[in-house]
């Protein structure tokens, strides 16, 4: 056997298209997969001048789990708890997007009170994700502590969300035509006694963090993204809503129950992180407003509709979308009149999320990738699903 | 830019700093808020909620035997074929009674089952084979604090854990 | 030269050995001391409990990982330069040695007295750099690299306004000597030279934070965007050696701070270590509590707040302390 000779790695696939010319004085550098602010294992190549980024892959792949693949293997029922899989901080929005896309190619009529309790734990489950987008962003930041603090807010919700689907984290709690059960009788009060203290808590963490001085630096004027440039890549939600666009799905398209509420769509026009930051700081405020709204007109009735033991669509496609916290998931089903799939593609937001990455770190400090990275808000199992 | 918006940048970039280590400074007096886990535990109200493995329930007249009629719908409806479900195969005509062969449930004349294994190391907790089950025999139970070293400990013998728990009940009732 | 002279304290090479075994003692026992403390604080700002379970109230816990650190194996990466690899932790722990020697502990306390002690501190506490910079180098890694490069431009940026604002003291004082420093100054608040002249502390305490690389200015380490700056590629001691001189640093700076601004040892009631210890503590304790509020800032940033403002508020000051000394004289 050859011994080990290290000199003789030359890299790989991805490193190949960044190999420095012999005079080069550039330097290239693999950031990740295993890195502490790349949440996971997204790597991207840098071609660095100094800390200054001259270039900037994304290499993608690592943690792709053929979801898609699974679909066509599974019966319809079956593929749900994948959805909780995918995207597992906002797993209530991956849940909607393919029970929609089912029943909207059968044809299933929800029921109101299903449609609402859909409404409020999408919603809860939002805030849960962005809080933790909060303290992990803060963590790449440097600050150590708001992340403990958004935990501890968190913890609520993952607390009311348990009693009602009996996970904390990967739910699959919609079913097509309704949600698996109902929610304890003290749900609306527990979500109401949530929403006030999470607006409670807010003031505490503009002080800690928002109005910080060291946090402004780190996050205005960093990655400006213009309208243009996010449509260009396909961005959505709070990406291309700090961009100055205020396109939301459950205003423009409104799915299941979501015309029926008052909520406001935040909306910045820097578009840079500090917009981004911005926007999901106020979204925590409009998903409140909206759990308080559906929570308090929480209608009585059955929570499934009538559907067969077995789900077998009719021959055709249906599509589906919905808000998530990073954006716009659709789902697309194809169905061969079989109890399988035929085709289901997932649209991940984070996917063209992170694209504009390339274009938003070039000439920016290694530091600024960072900060860049962390206000796209990227959860990679969802990108490479 | 001039002198008095410098200092008033300062001024209020100082501020934000300090007020910032007031909430942390804040959080430094007030008590923790974790549970210390081998010490304390969640309060019970907020486990009983909480999915564990999925078990068999007892029939109303008798704890010990499990509602299940085997049918095998359970093991049909689990993405991840967790659950295996063995019962005697039904001696063909003319074959001699030999000892008993033991076959994926269902099987013609078995309304009970003879094994009940389910995997919790495969189980994704998604509840389809509770929903599937035409008998409502399957729920989840409510054991967070399941930690093994070995994987064999995960194949859960189901309906030795519905005998024990009857018995448990049992000796608990007297 | 008989024994009794040379175990006579008296004598300066039996005063060096006694007092460099003292200091490792105390380096040693308070970075035990340090580490625990930093995760209590850091704990209770996360409100959560901190360590607990190694002996009461887990103050046992930072002596167990110090055997682990021990403990593990000493690993030199491929390609990295083994004699300045293993040379930097060493060259980063020498200079807190030699640091050490001019505190003034206490009225007639200190390993060496001397008439420069304050040159000698700075002098010195500029070394530190160097090792980092041989770590970061030798361990052939880019992270190590671009942590090495970090570290010598924020070293050479807090180093003016920080050898400004010890001027400003020094000229005030009219000495460069701790103990008289320290002396003319009183027991009580409004006699400290950090209350006569709050802007040159401020700017230390600044400085003495960048110096020391801890947050909101510890890019060389930035764990978020460097994974771990020049120390990615050490394991155990090595690693250990570099955590052990950090905080080492901090109580050094601390200990200037305190002899500087705060009175040194002097103070009513107790004996003189103990207001100093209590003083360096206090100080101590700052740095941390800063440590776990604040994000990291940017590089081009810090500096910014260096050249554009630190430096020309320090040197302002400097003039200021310049013309009521010479009004005062
Ligand atoms: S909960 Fe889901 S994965 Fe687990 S055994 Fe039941 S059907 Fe299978
Ligand atoms: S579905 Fe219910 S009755 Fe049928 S085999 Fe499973 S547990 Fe038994």
């Amino acid at each position: 056997m050859q011994a080990f000779d290290p000199t003789a790695l030359r890299g790989d696939l991805a490193s190949a298209r960044f190999e420095p010319g012999p005079t080069d004085d550039k330097l290239i550098l693999s950031m990740g997969p295993q890195h502490p602010s790349t949440h996971g294992v997204l790597r991207i190549m840098l071609e660095l001048d100094g800390e200054y980024i001259l270039r900037a892959e994304p290499v993608l792949g690592y943690i792709h789990r053929m979801h898609e693949w699974m679909a066509e293997q599974k019966t319809y029922m079956q593929f749900m708890p994948n959805m909780g899989r995918v995207d597992y901080l906002h797993a209530m929005a991956w849940n909607w997007a393919y029970a929609g896309a089912v029943e909207r190619l059968m044809g299933v009529e929800v029921p109101k009170r299903a449609e609402y309790i859909r409404v409020a734990v999408t919603e809860l489950n939002r805030i849960s994700s962005h809080l933790l987008w909060w303290g992990a962003y803060l963590l790449d930041l440097g600050a150590f502590t708001p992340i403990m603090y958004a935990f501890d807010d968190r913890e609520i919700i993952l607390d009311i969300l348990q009693a009602v689907t009996g996970s904390r984290l990967t739910y699959s709690y919609f079913t097509i035509g309704g949600v698996y059960g109902d929610v304890p009788a003290d749900f609306a009060s527990r979500c109401l006694a949530f929403t006030r203290h999470l607006r409670s808590r807010l003031p505490m963490y503009r002080d800690l963090v928002t109005d910080n001085v060291i946090l402004r630096g780190r996050c205005e004027d960093i990655g400006v993204m213009d309208v243009e440039l996010a449509r260009r890549y396909g961005a959505t939600g709070p990406c291309i809503r700090g961009s100055g666009a205020p396109v939301d799905t459950r205003r423009a398209e409104p799915y299941g129950v979501y015309n029926r509420f008052d909520f406001r769509i935040p909306a910045y026009t820097e578009g840079d992180a500090m917009a981004r930051y911005m926007v999901r700081m106020d979204e925590l405020v409009t998903s409140c407003d909206i759990i308080d709204q559906a929570v308090q007109g929480l209608p009585e009735g059955p929570i499934q509709a009538k559907v067969g033991k077995t789900v077998k669509p009719p021959k055709g496609e249906a599509c589906y979308a919905v808000e998530g916290a990073r954006g716009k998931i659709i789902i697309h089903v194809r169905s061969d009149g079989g109890p399988k799939p035929y085709r289901v593609k997932l649209r991940a937001p984070g996917f063209s999320n992170l694209s504009v990455f390339c274009d938003l770190a070039r000439g920016t400090l290694l530091a600024d990738a960072v900060s860049i990275l962390g206000s796209l808000d990227l959860v990679i199992p969802e990108i490479d699903r | 830019m001039s002198v008095s918006q410098l200092i008033e940048e300062a001024y209020t970039g100082l501020k934000s700093l300090v007020i910032g280590l007031g909430v942390t400074g804040k959080a430094l007096t007030q008590p923790g808020v974790t549970v210390l886990y081998p010490m304390e535990e969640v309060e019970r109200d907020n486990l009983v909620t909480y999915r564990g493995h999925v078990e068999l329930i007892g029939k109303d007249e008798d704890p010990a035997v499990p509602r299940c009629v085997a049918c095998g719908a359970c093991v049909k409806a689990c993405p991840s074929n967790c659950i295996t479900i063995l019962c005697p195969v039904a001696a063909k005509e003319g074959e001699e009674a030999g000892p008993v062969k033991m076959g994926p449930a269902p099987q013609k004349g078995s309304k009970t089952p003879g094994e009940f294994i389910v995997d919790f190391s495969l189980c994704s907790l998604c509840g389809q084979c509770a929903k599937t089950c035409p008998v409502d025999s399957l729920q989840f139970s409510d054991n967070p604090y399941m930690v093994s070293f070995d994987r064999k400990d995960f194949r859960i013998d189901l309906l030795a854990r519905l005998r024990r728990m009857a018995r448990d009940e049992a000796v608990a009732g007297e | 030269m008989n024994l009794e002279q040379l175990l006579s304290l008296d004598y300066p090479l039996t005063r060096l050995v006694i007092g460099l075994l003292c200091i490792f003692a105390f380096v040693g026992l308070n970075g035990l001391v340090l580490v625990w403390v930093e995760r209590k604080v850091a704990g209770h700002c996360q409100l959560r409990p901190g360590p607990l379970h190694v002996g009461p109230h887990g103050l046992l816990q930072p002596l167990v990982d110090a055997v682990k650190l021990i403990g593990k194996q000493l690993v030199a990466p491929f390609g990295s330069d083994k004699a300045l690899f293993w040379l930097a932790p060493l060259l980063a722990f020498a200079p807190v040695t030699v640091c050490m020697l001019p505190l003034p502990w206490g009225p007639d306390m200190a390993m060496i007295p001397m008439n420069t002690g304050l040159v000698l501190i700075l002098a010195f506490s500029g070394l530190g750099v160097l090792s980092l910079i041989l770590a970061g180098w030798g361990s052939n890694n880019k992270w190590g690299l671009l942590g090495a490069a970090r570290s010598v431009a924020q070293s050479v940026a807090y180093e003016v306004p920080l050898l400004l604002s010890v001027m400003a003291v020094a000229i005030t004082a009219g000495s460069l000597d701790l103990f008289q420093i320290s002396a003319q100054q009183g027991g009580w608040p409004w006699q400290w030279y950090g209350v006569k002249n709050p802007l040159a502390f401020f700017i230390f305490l600044v400085c003495a934070v960048a110096e020391t690389n801890r947050a909101p200015f510890d890019l060389p380490e930035a764990e978020s965007e460097l994974t771990a700056g020049f120390h990615t590629e050490y394991s155990g001691m090595g690693f250990g050696l570099f955590f052990l001189a950090e905080y080492a640093n901090m109580i050094i700076v601390s200990g200037v701070a305190a002899a500087l601004f705060l009175g040194g040892w002097q103070g009513p009631f107790l004996p003189g270590v103990w207001w100093f210890l209590v003083k360096i503590y206090c100080i101590l304790f700052f740095i941390i509590w800063l440590r776990w509020t604040y994000p990291r800032v940017r590089f081009d940033q810090l500096l910014n707040l260096s050249w554009k403002w630190l430096t020309p508020l320090a040197l302002l000051d400097l003039a200021l302390a310049v013309i009521v000394a010479g009004f005062g004289g």
